[in-house]
């Protein structure tokens, strides 16, 4: 016993010292300076599975968090503490990353093909909305243990639906689309292991994405196979789903569209909503009190994203290939574009900063992000980046519908 | 069983040789301008733009490394029962009722074979073309 005893304290000793030595290591690294998160975000560099830790105050890249899998399209959700990043990859891996210690905190690979998702109100769920196998999965936000899964209705080809739009909604609920069968699901989560599903068929021909308004009252999806929007009352589902802009392309020939838009709610401003045209080079403002639209903006490509600033006096529009090396501006209170920037060749993305004085913009082909002021148009930072596509900035984490 | 989904498969791959033609006389856009060179592979930095435009602008739709996003994947696997002449019809004309649109304003005909030829072969890194 007493040899069996002093190996038994021998290796607490050696434990401890290990604790210390690594303690060290992390000091050394930074890791234990004390700050917050709310300047910092992530940028996509989607050709090499990584993202970049970013500062917005200081407008500087922290570091790398590599081993991210297929980021070819990726999106992001924050943690309500602003600190963990969760990463949906193409390849269907969910990827939760340390912002403080830059390094991967959790990992899993949960569908084959993957487009993005959603955290819950209360940041305890992390919701996957999947194309292979399509449907959409709900996670424990610590552990990244699945908790359900709620395979999609069958499409034509009898596999299940590829998922879209789905987005956070008051309630433990989320709300999403299903593109190839045309329906809107709304699930209730408050008890994530047995969720509640909610369908809304004929929602509207191929839904290719979908927003919460910021004040978490509607759902609205964008259709491709239609002229027109469905919008679901989430205070008042039981009235069904109702077409927005029905017919807005007039029945003229769509443009080819090269890239669907995106819709989330930074749509929303001033109390109208900006809204990429499919197949056309406008964008539709819509009276959020009625859903009817009163302006049409012309463009210079097709938008694919359309993102108030965060005080709502100006719009900032890309556009899809090939006229994807131009922003525009559109002052929200003329409705009419006022500036034309050439921020670098193939912008796939822009994000504002929290309150919106300044606006990061990602050149996929010029390899660099531009950090621009809004108020001067005058380019204050140049970051370089392989191949950036999403930016991602940890104040998405209290806001709805992010 | 097997035969049965083979022969779904063929009338699939009927309907989309029959749409090609039909959208070709649609007269939705001009004719496409580029000679079609039929035996000529197009020029080494031609080559490049049109493997870089798979990756990124084709990728939108169906994933930078091709295994499919809101359009289906286009791996070897995915596409070895396909017809050559249906999947280059597919990129110059698109597919009506679907979300591919018509590429024949960026893309020749022979381009399109060249790619689809490449894509059939999984020979798509742009880097070493």
């Amino acid at each position: 016993m007493p040899p069996r005893r002093s190996v038994s304290v021998r290796s607490i000793l050696a434990a401890i010292a290990a604790a210390a030595i690594a303690a060290t290591a992390a000091v050394a690294a930074g890791a234990a300076e004390l700050r917050g998160t709310g300047d910092l975000g992530v940028v996509i560099e989607r050709a090499k599975g990584r993202v970049q830790i970013v500062d917005t105050t200081a407008r500087t890249s922290l570091g790398v968090v590599d081993g991210l899998g297929d980021l070819s399209h990726a999106s992001v959700v924050y943690s309500r503490d602003g600190r963990y990043a969760y990463v949906f990859g193409r390849d269907g891996g969910l990827t939760k990353v340390d912002l403080l210690e830059r390094r991967i905190a959790k990992r899993v690979m949960q569908a084959g093909n993957s487009i993005g998702g959603a955290v819950s109100q209360n940041g305890r769920i992390i919701a996957a909305q999947n194309y292979t196998p399509g449907g959409i999965k709900l996670f424990d936000a610590v552990t990244l243990e699945l908790l359900a899964d709620i395979p999609a209705a069958p499409g034509p080809d009898g596999q299940p639906s590829k998922v879209v739009g789905l987005a956070d909604a008051p309630g433990q609920r989320f709300v999403a689309s299903l593109f190839d069968v045309g329906e809107i699901w709304i699930v209730d989560a408050s008890d994530p292991r047995q969720p509640g599903v909610r369908r809304f068929r004929d929602a509207g021909r191929q839904p290719y994405d979908g927003l919460v308004t910021p004040d978490g009252r509607w759902y609205l999806a964008g259709l491709f196979g239609e002229d027109g929007l469905a919008l679901v009352d989430l205070w008042n589902p039981d009235r069904g789903v109702r077409k927005v802009l029905p017919g807005y392309g007039r029945g003229e020939e769509k443009l080819p569209v090269y890239k669907m838009p995106h819709l989330r709610g930074w749509a929303i401003a001033g109390g109208y909503a900006w809204l990429p045209a499919i197949g056309r080079h406008e964008v539709l403002v819509v009276d959020t009190r009625d859903w009817r639209e009163v302006a049409r903006v012309p463009v210079a490509g097709q938008p694919v994203f359309v993102i108030a600033r965060p005080d709502a006096r100006q719009v900032w529009v890309n556009f899809a290939f090939p006229d994807n090396a131009q922003v525009q501006v559109i002052d929200a209170e003329s409705r009419k574009v006022v500036s034309t920037l050439a921020p670098g060749r193939a912008v796939l993305h822009l994000e504002f900063t929290p309150r919106g004085e300044e606006v990061w913009i990602s050149a996929r082909d010029d390899h660099r992000v531009v950090v621009v002021d809004t108020a001067s148009l005058k380019t204050l930072a140049t970051l370089p980046a392989d191949s950036p596509s999403g930016i991602f900035f940890t104040s998405r984490a209290a806001r709805m519908g992010f | 069983m097997i035969a049965v989904r083979h022969a779904v498969l063929c009338v699939a791959l009927v309907a989309v040789a029959a749409v090609a033609p039909v959208s070709r006389g649609s007269g939705a856009g001009p004719t496409p301008a580029v000679p079609v060179a039929a035996d000529a592979d197009p020029a080494p930095a031609r080559q490049r733009e049109l493997l870089e435009l798979l990756k990124q602008d084709c990728g939108s739709c169906h994933g930078m490394r091709l295994t499919g996003g809101l359009g289906p994947a286009l791996t070897p696997e995915a596409l070895r029962t396909k017809p050559a002449e249906s999947l280059a019809a597919t990129i110059v004309y698109g597919r009506t009722g679907t979300a591919m649109p018509p590429w024949r304003r960026f893309v020749s005909e022979a381009e399109a074979h060249w790619l689809v030829a490449r894509m059939l072969n999984g020979a798509t890194d742009a880097t070493s073309p």
